[in-house]
């Protein structure tokens, strides 16, 4: 029988420390990224869990708005659990599941930049002397998906009149609440956070632009971004920005969200148009949610006649 | 149990993501946008056939358990099952339901303009062209498939070319990467393991390739 004795393991059989060290470091990594791989491959909610939001308080004398459209609303559970709110997860399911930790109450709007009337309003200061509009309005998303919503709201011009803007203010930028212990998307870092929108006083200023506080005659749900949010019925919905915690008064034009992500596919204006498309897709038609045969998309989103003049001589192929 | 109970089980299995689709659409239980998730999930079921589908010979050879491959047609054949799915539902829900229809439905210029459409799209758009693309690399190896296909090409040229699936995979994980809006995570889960699944034939085809040089100087 042969017995090896310590001597016959050659000095260049031991493994280098550096090298088994390496190597549990490489298992780790190793393990971290098929644990990574798993959660991307399974995250994908297949078995939906969509839960539509829950009725809110009653909104009490609100008038109607000549500015509506006529078309048919879109239902409730429709327009609460197909929602494009990454600050409560990428899929369109998933703010109707864990917008529930946002705390709509109470809230505050810091006021910043070029004004009078720098500092914290409360939701309460923001709404006083508001008469409460049902505005129904098209909805149309940058991917080609749109609905008709029964908004609640006033005319953003109100604000800022309130707010006395100096002759320096040109645009207004929105920031949405960026606190992850209310809103679980914020961990990734899918987009820079906060989520920003912006825009040019006119629009501001425009009766079609309207802070948003109620749907369906009801307090705002969470998953639509209570309570206070944008509606500017022309624009894609990216600009439609939600949950807004402040508004800042500036001189040149804000650096939106989306821009900053991909500024070759999202630009400042993102007025709906038909006939620039999305580099990856067209914009030229649309699916209505509930409908199988899709829309031709209208310029402006259908209110070309009351918006198109904010807009004469600009190339809006360049200003997309 | 034996391997053919096992393949009856694999087959029933999977149906199942198809099984469950006809079952949420007909009970209402998919989102508000319905036609958007059968794209989706078809699409991402058709990557993950092609994963399991590539992961069989590596499989088999790590465990020596060579009845593996007998699964390998029927799951190869399921990943293009799910592309056909997808791919007509691309047809049906975005270019059909998109196009005017000046002669009512069922004519013959609504056939002629659908055509119009869907080639036009394939052309102009980078991910729509990938896509097609991965799924037309899947139509010969669904078409030669039968053990008659085999014995005609022969196993050499046969082998030769289902490589084409390696084309398939990296082009259906392109095409997803390419469609989202900004969270890549999911397309690069799906990319690590078709990498890690190519990276192993690599692996294997150096050994096999170091072993012959071997054994020519052994002689």
């Amino acid at each position: 029988m042969l017995i090896k004795r310590a001597s016959d393991i050659r000095s260049s059989e031991i493994t280098d420390k550096k090298l088994y060290l390496n190597r549990r470091e490489f298992i780790r990594a190793a393990t971290g990224t098929a644990a990574a791989v798993a959660a991307g491959i399974g995250g994908e909610a297949w078995l939906q869990a969509a839960t539509p939001a829950p009725h809110g308080r009653k909104l009490e004398n609100i008038t109607k708005s000549t500015l509506s459209t006529q078309e048919k609303p879109n239902k409730w559970e429709e327009i609460t659990t197909y929602n494009n709110y990454y600050e409560f997860g990428i899929d369109k399911d998933s703010p109707s599941m864990l917008a529930r930790s946002l705390k709509p109450q109470p809230w505050t709007v810091m006021v910043d930049g070029e004004c009078a009337k720098k500092g914290t309003m409360n939701l309460e200061d923001v709404l006083k002397g508001e008469t409460l509009e049902e505005r129904i309005y098209r909805h149309r998303c940058v991917e080609a998906w749109s609905m008709v919503i029964p908004w609640v709201g006033f005319p953003l011009a109100n604000f800022v009149k309130k707010c006395e803007p100096t002759s320096k203010a040109k645009y207004i930028e929105f920031q949405t609440l960026n606190d992850a212990k209310q809103m679980p998307g914020l961990r990734s870092s899918v987009l820079r956070w906060p989520y920003v929108e912006g825009l040019r006083m006119d629009e501001a200023m425009h009766p079609l632009t309207i802070l948003v506080v109620g749907l369906y005659d009801e307090v705002l749900p969470n998953q639509d971004g209570a309570p206070l949010r944008l509606a500017v019925p022309w624009k894609y919905g990216f600009k439609h920005i939600k949950s807004i915690v402040k508004v800042k008064f500036v001189e040149k034009p804000p650096l939106n969200t989306w821009q900053d992500q991909a500024s070759n596919e999202y630009g400042f204006y993102a007025n709906v148009n038909p006939t620039v498309d999305h580099p990856r897709w067209s914009q030229a038609t649309e699916r209505r949610i509930g409908e199988f045969l899709r829309r031709k998309t209208l310029m402006f989103n259908g209110y070309g006649d009351q918006v198109a003049s904010l807009y004469s001589g600009m190339d809006l192929r360049k200003n997309y | 149990m034996t391997v053919r109970l096992l393949k009856v089980l694999v087959f029933v299995a999977s149906l199942g993501p198809a099984a469950w689709l006809v079952w949420a659409i007909v009970t209402g239980n998919l989102s508000p946008n319905p036609l958007s998730d059968i794209t989706n999930e078809t699409g991402v079921w058709t990557l993950r056939f092609l994963c399991i589908t590539l992961a069989i010979t590596p499989l088999r050879k790590i465990t020596a358990w060579n009845p593996l491959i007998r699964f390998r047609r029927m799951v190869g054949l399921f990943a293009f099952f799910y592309g056909t799915l997808h791919f007509l539902t691309y047809v049906i829900a975005d270019r059909f339901a998109g196009l005017d229809f000046p002669d009512g439905m069922l004519a013959w210029s609504t056939a002629r303009n659908l055509a119009k459409s869907v080639s036009e799209d394939i052309y102009k758009r980078p991910f729509i062209t990938i896509g097609f693309t991965a799924w037309t690399t899947m139509v010969p190896l669904a078409l030669t498939s039968t053990a008659g296909m085999i014995r005609r090409l022969g196993g050499r040229a046969w082998n030769r070319l289902h490589k084409l699936v390696y084309a398939t995979a990296t082009l259906g994980v392109v095409h997803y990467w390419w469609l989202v809006k900004a969270d890549v995570s999911r397309p690069i889960a799906y990319g690590i393991v078709v990498a890690a699944l190519l990276a192993f034939r690599l692996y294997y085809a150096s050994r096999r390739a170091a072993f012959r040089a071997a054994a020519v100087t052994a002689r």
